[in-house]
């Protein structure tokens, strides 16, 4: 049986963690490093970082938070935003990440997705898509934090990505985020039952029992959680009774 | 009190600013080097890496530290080799074309099995957290880099290929990926090997590395 990860998502603005709705109004949260820093004492598998302005002001504020965080963090850790090249993976390698995550830069310059494959390796890349719905059954990739479209369908992208060395992909249902309505189970669905790449499911978790639909029933490898978490509506030791009492396989994690 | 010191090889593979805020965090004082002088000084060594075997072997002529480090090594100095650093310990690796490691302990690196016990396809590089068992019932964890861990506690894993030691007696413990036992952590004196990333592996791999720098 193959272990589902936890995984906390931290959207960062400038020096602070922050949360949205559909990815926009954004509100200011607290800071990264004591929310990490909770995440990781309760037990989460792994933490992404993203940067949610990056790519609209073409900078990027995550190393100093990144460095910070490898001081006393010690799970894995993704970080996307703003990645445009190699030189901006090796900077936010070096700062202690181990996996970038890669959407804008990627839909521009798909040649990105195997360059750094093929530099890092594959478990390195991490393709993160934001999904919206177009359609039945039909999703459309977004850029730049769910404003800008693109005309390209999610399913065919995903795939695309992975032939292009994607090793992992992060898939952000637009629709769901920051709603707690659960996540989009027909968008996973769609992209894990086409993809052979771990995929983690983020967006829409209100409750823990959502992640078991989105494992049972759409195949998630992984899940990514935000707003269940920063609000305290519960924590990832409950959250991993809940897959655990389920007969979900998860990480045996004891506390120090 | 005497602060622990680790000297860890930076011969340009791998993220080596984890390693050492692992190590930092469990209180020892961190030098990264590639100077052999240095290396042959040190009174604890890391071995990191990620990246292909034939890269990692490269770099470290290209350094001149192979006999370096099998000098240290000679010397009986604590080693850890860590997911690379590993693989690199062993007699060779058959990833691109036979190629010599280090030869501290016999052995061969081979591909993870792309297929499950059961026949079907499974996901390469095995990636994530898995549970480590003892290789060895009657040998357990004593003495070992996991002395302070528990058998079924997890840690985290990123790797294509795998370290097998040719004596039974060199495995401490496996995990297991799609049936097939997997060495996790190998041993022969004081030189030991982590399959998984200690510094990635919260309390369990602090743990390990807090062993590491006590021994």
């Amino acid at each position: 049986m193959k272990n589902i990860r936890l995984i906390a998502r931290l959207d960062i603005k400038g020096p602070n963690l922050i949360k949205g709705i559909h990815l926009e109004g954004l509100r200011v949260i607290g800071s990264p490093s004591e929310h990490a820093l909770r995440y990781y004492l309760q037990g989460v598998d792994e933490l992404i970082y993203m940067d949610c302005v990056a790519s609209l002001y073409g900078r990027n504020h995550l190393d100093e938070i990144v460095k910070a965080a490898a001081k006393d963090i010690f799970v894995p850790m993704t970080v996307g935003g703003g990645i445009r090249s190699i030189k901006d993976a090796t900077q936010i390698l070096r700062s202690g990440a181990d996996k970038v995550a890669v959407n804008t830069a990627a839909v521009a310059n798909p040649q990105l997705i195997t360059d750094i494959s093929r530099r890092f390796g594959s478990q390195c890349m991490v393709l993160s898509i934001e999904a919206k719905q177009v359609g039945v059954d039909q999703w459309e990739v977004y850029t730049d934090n769910g404003r800008e479209r693109t005309g390209l369908d999610v399913v065919t992208w995903a795939k695309r990505g992975v032939i292009l060395g994607a090793g992992e992909i992060l898939l952000t249902s637009v629709d769901r985020e920051g709603t707690r309505k659960g996540f989009d189970l027909a968008l996973v669905k769609a992209v894990t039952s086409q993809v052979s790449v771990p995929v983690i499911a983020s967006g829409g978790m209100g409750k823990p029992e959502d992640l078991l639909s989105v494992v049972c029933e759409s195949d998630a490898d992984a899940v990514a959680m935000a707003d269940i978490l920063h609000y305290k509506r519960s924590d990832i030791g409950h959250i991993r009774v809940v897959a655990q009492k389920a007969g979900l396989g998860v990480r045996q994690y004891e506390h120090s | 009190m005497n602060i622990p010191r680790v000297t860890v090889i930076d011969y340009g593979v791998g993220n080596l600013l984890s390693v050492q805020r692992g190590l930092e965090h469990c209180g020892a004082h961190v030098t990264l080097t590639s100077d052999a002088e240095q290396i042959l000084s040190a009174s604890r060594i890391v071995l990191p890496g990620v990246g292909a075997f034939q890269n990692g072997m490269q770099a470290l002529e290209k350094l001149g530290l192979i006999e370096v480090i099998q000098e240290v090594a000679n010397r009986k100095i604590p080693l850890l080799g860590i997911c690379l650093g590993m693989q690199l310990l062993l007699t060779e690796s058959e990833e691109f074309g036979l190629t010599k490691g280090l030869g501290l302990i016999p052995g061969r690196v081979i591909p993870v099995p792309t297929l499950t016990l059961n026949g079907e396809t499974q996901k390469i590089p095995h990636i994530g957290w898995s549970s480590l068992q003892y290789s060895n019932i009657e040998k357990k964890w004593d003495g070992s880099v996991l002395h302070d861990n528990q058998p079924g506690s997890a840690a985290y894993f990123v790797h294509s290929f795998m370290a097998i030691p040719d004596l039974g007696e060199h495995r401490i413990a496996d995990c297991i990926y799609g049936g097939h036992r997997v060495p996790a952590v190998i041993a022969c004196d004081q030189i030991s090997g982590c399959q998984f990333h200690p510094e990635k592996s919260g309390e369990v791999g602090l743990k390990v590395l807090r062993r590491f720098i006590s021994l």
